[in-house]
């Protein structure tokens, strides 16, 4: 009884809590890893970049855990009915880091010219863009050469940053002195970087949105580290470990300590989905009844609960649940030794060693390709894992050297943004590792994935997209392994932390911190 | 003296080119170059960009041709450009120098003077308990792999007892200042002083020890015991200088790491150093920032080393300019 009501007593204290007014102040302790190289989003996409200076940029719109979209420099938009027209409103109080004011200008020229040259994955999305237009100050005019259905969902800030006009036009941005003291519209202004110790984020007091930010200052600890980081928290040091900061076997330990919450949501828009690259030109990985095999051998709920914590999904095919227009109406693999065994052996598969990649980011994949290359044994298939680190990775499957592969990569939300460029056949070319690098070519699959871009309903794409992802799930062009779960782990007294589908990738415009 | 130095000097240049030219060549048979690592933190990337990237680097010119026009900066006194930190590889290095310098010395001054100290005790009292302790500790300190010693260093002094800070240069975000800012570097800087130190303590008590019981056994310091000298002078003026030959030698080898070497230990203890740098830069194949770490850390040595065969024709009349 005594227990009861305690835990009791505990419930309301959360409830309470949950209700708290937002207190202004405070500074928050944050882990980044690596150490981004620059905080220019415009120029570097990676990570690290993306998760600190989203406090400093902005894009027009955010996207709630539903990808629905939500103001933020625009205040509002429309979308006209044939799908082609998308005006924006901008706010009109906003201005730069150093004062100057916030104008369309800088939207044409962050889109239209900046990211155009700089931002590799923004530029595909705007080869479907005929104008981008100003017709006032405060109004932006996108017009489209046809429909483009994931169009709404490129305006995050890691996508589409606003970059500052009057300080970049004309120049060479990659040599801009600039870079290295960046100047956004954001919540947090840049203070101070010492390379290899930390980067110092200050309160915005011009912010635009009224009693926004709550937070003082943030401090971004750069702790190289895994195991250091897990005790940075422990120390009391670091406050907030984002997504991957420390390894998988530590986040249990970690999350039962007093006072600390665990969430993995604010990753719905990237849907980090994981797979092993199966190269179909030669090999035994080249055999539909091989990869099927490598499906049916993978206990896959092992890696879940052993290694990710019981964190994030088995997948069920080539899109994220978190991502629009899933199906889950596809052939199931559920981990079922006797059915590869089969399959092997309908094959004739005659033991060809295959050569298997990790990913190199550390102890959790290691492990995870040894638990795989286990289950391929089981069945019969003899796996050979090849160690490389990032930059021979990277080549490796640039230049197709690979048998399987893991990697993750994000969806955006969207199937045309973030999953048809990894199975259709016009973009099967050496030298990237984000395009069809396992060399699977359907004539069908190309047709339906490009009808789904441009189709104007929802309805449409949906069906569209039900009937790739039952031809893909069929073919097993790559094995496809679990939607991955990345903690945030944090105190519990740091509150609003993770509002969006980028998470703290968002910024800390909401956070606050409670006594 | 002035000529011995100069020829010294004259063959360090040469060796740093030659060191130079090698690293340039290793560096590029390793697979994959920053544009493809940074095309792949991107998430996204087209031939187009990456060979955008080649070009702007100047990795789409033939090898030789950067090479030559590497070591053209190198002869100008200029490093390079980090493309990937958009910085000049020099700013990149001076800045991350001082704070290597003070754990590696640190860590130097720590280990030569408890580490002779403890051999010449140890010598003082061959076979007695007192000499088992300091050898089997040293032998301990010897056999410890850094890493492992580094974390449990933190997890004790930190995570347990709560006495030291376990990483970082300084109290981030505590803004002190004078005295105060010493203070707190100094605390920061006791564990992984301490760790990086303890093997090179270790070697200087094995050698100062071994050294000392060896010369205490020549002829000469016989002669002094027959002449009826003090054994304390006997020790201090004709053992121990003899037997620091061979320490000195080793404490220019360590002295020559002072830049490079405390990779792992800069790692564990999140210290801003120049190791970190350049495991980082290898990493993503930054090139630039790889070559001009290599050379720093190879002028280091030299530098080290000369001084080194310098300081022996003081230690040691014998040598002569050969």
């Amino acid at each position: 009884m005594l227990k009861r009501l305690s835990t009791l007593a505990a419930a309301l204290l959360i409830s309470t809590a949950l209700h708290a007014e937002p207190v202004s102040g405070g500074r928050a302790n944050v882990v980044i890893q690596p150490e981004p190289p620059s905080l220019m989003v415009g120029l570097i996409q990676n990570g690290p970049t993306q998760m600190v200076a989203g406090n400093i940029y902005e894009g027009l719109l955010r996207y709630d855990k539903d990808l629905e979209p939500e103001p933020q420099l625009a205040k509002s938009w429309e979308i006209s009915e044939d799908g082609l027209t998308y005006t924006f409103h901008l706010h009109e109080n906003v201005k730069w880091h150093d004062g100057e004011p916030f104008t369309s200008a800088d939207v044409v020229f962050s889109a239209d010219e900046f990211l155009r040259e700089t931002h590799p994955r923004l530029r595909t999305s705007l080869e479907h863009v005929e104008s981008i237009t100003a017709p006032d100050d405060h109004t932006v005019v996108f017009k489209l050469k046809q429909p483009f259905g994931p169009f709404i969902g490129i305006f995050e800030v890691g996508t589409m940053p606003m970059i500052p006009k009057h300080i970049y036009e004309g120049t060479e941005y990659e040599n801009n002195p600039a870079n290295n003291t960046p100047i956004g519209t954001g919540p947090f202004k840049f203070e101070e970087w010492e390379r290899g110790s930390h980067i110092l984020l200050t309160k915005n007091e011009e912010y635009y949105e009224e009693g926004l930010p709550y937070l003082d200052e943030i401090y971004w600890h750069v702790i190289p580290d895994a195991a250091s980081r897990a005790v940075a928290y422990e120390a009391g040091v670091v406050d907030i470990l984002p997504g991957g900061s420390v390894e998988n076997f530590d986040v249990q330990r970690i999350a039962d300590m007093e006072n600390t919450c665990i969430t993995d949501e604010g990753w719905e828009y990237f849907g980090p989905h994981s797979w092993m690259w199966l190269n179909n030109r030669e090999g035994p990985t080249a055999d539909k009844r091989f990869r099927q095999a490598v499906m049916y051998a993978m206990d896959r709920n092992f890696a879940k609960d052993a290694l990710w914590n019981g964190l994030g999904k088995v997948a069920t095919g080539p899109v994220s649940s978190s991502t629009r227009f899933y199906s889950d109406d596809v052939k199931q693999y559920e981990y079922d030794p006797e059915q590869a065994k089969a399959l092997l052996e309908e094959m004739g598969y005659d033991g060809e060693t295959v050569r298997l990649l990790p990913l190199p980011y550390g102890e959790t994949w290691q492990r995870w390709a040894e638990a795989v290359k286990q289950n391929l044994e089981e069945v019969g298939i003899n796996a050979e894992i090849v160690a490389t680190d990032v930059a021979g990775w990277n080549q490796k499957l640039a230049e197709w050297d690979y048998d399987m592969a893991f990697t993750y990569l994000y969806q955006y939300g969207d199937p045309a943004l973030g999953v048809a460029r990894n199975y259709i056949s016009t973009n099967i070319a050496k030298g990237s590792q984000w395009n069809n690098v396992e060399g699977y070519e359907n004539p069908k699959v190309d047709e339906l994935f490009e009808k789904a871009a441009v189709a104007v309903t929802q309805e449409e794409r949906q069906e569209l997209y039900n009937e790739i992802q039952q031809i893909l799930v069929e073919d097993v062009p790559v094995a496809w392994l679990l939607e991955l779960g990345f903690p945030t782990i944090y105190r519990c007294n740091v509150k609003d932390l993770v509002t969006t589908a980028i998470g703290v990738n968002d910024g800390f415009k909401n956070a606050y911190v409670e006594e | 003296m002035l000529r011995f130095i100069l020829m010294r000097l004259g063959k360090a240049v040469i060796i740093l080119i030659a060191i130079l030219i090698l690293n340039f060549f290793l560096i590029h048979a390793a697979p994959g170059d920053p544009a493809a690592v940074m095309a792949g933190e991107a998430g996204a990337a087209d031939e187009k960009f990456i060979a955008d990237l080649r070009e702007r680097f100047g990795l789409d010119k033939p090898l030789l041709t950067q090479l030559g026009i590497y070591l053209g900066g190198v002869l100008q006194f200029d490093l390079g450009y980090s493309y990937r930190q958009q910085m000049p590889v020099a700013d990149l290095i001076l800045d991350r120098l001082p704070a290597t310098l003070l754990l590696t010395m640190t860590a130097f001054a720590i280990s030569l003077s408890l580490g002779t100290l403890a051999g010449v005790l140890a010598s003082a009292r061959v076979g007695k308990w007192s000499d088992t302790l300091i050898s089997t500790t040293a032998l301990l300190f010897y056999a410890t792999p850094l890493f492992w010693a580094a974390l449990m260093a933190v997890l004790l002094f930190s995570v347990v007892l709560n006495w030291l800070p376990g990483f970082g240069y300084e109290t981030v975000g505590a803004n002190y200042t004078g005295f105060r800012r010493v203070l707190d570097i100094g605390q920061h800087l006791i564990l992984p002083a301490t760790t990086l130190g303890l093997f090179f303590m270790a070697v200087y008590m094995r050698m100062t020890r071994a050294s000392m019981l060896e010369v205490s056994q020549l002829d000469f310091v016989k002669t002094a015991r027959a002449k009826g000298l003090r054994p304390s002078v006997i020790q201090r003026r004709h053992i121990f200088r003899n037997a620091m030959l061979p320490v000195v030698t080793l404490a220019g080898l360590q002295a020559g790491q002072l830049v490079g070497g405390a990779v792992l230990t800069e790692t564990v203890f999140a210290w801003p150093g120049i190791g970190r740098l350049m495991f980082e830069a290898l990493a993503q194949r930054d090139y630039n920032v790889l070559l001009g770490v290599f050379f720093v850390s190879a002028a280091m040595v030299l530098l080290f080393n000369l001084i080194t065969d310098i300081l022996y024709r003081f230690v040691d009349p014998r040598i002569r300019v050969g």
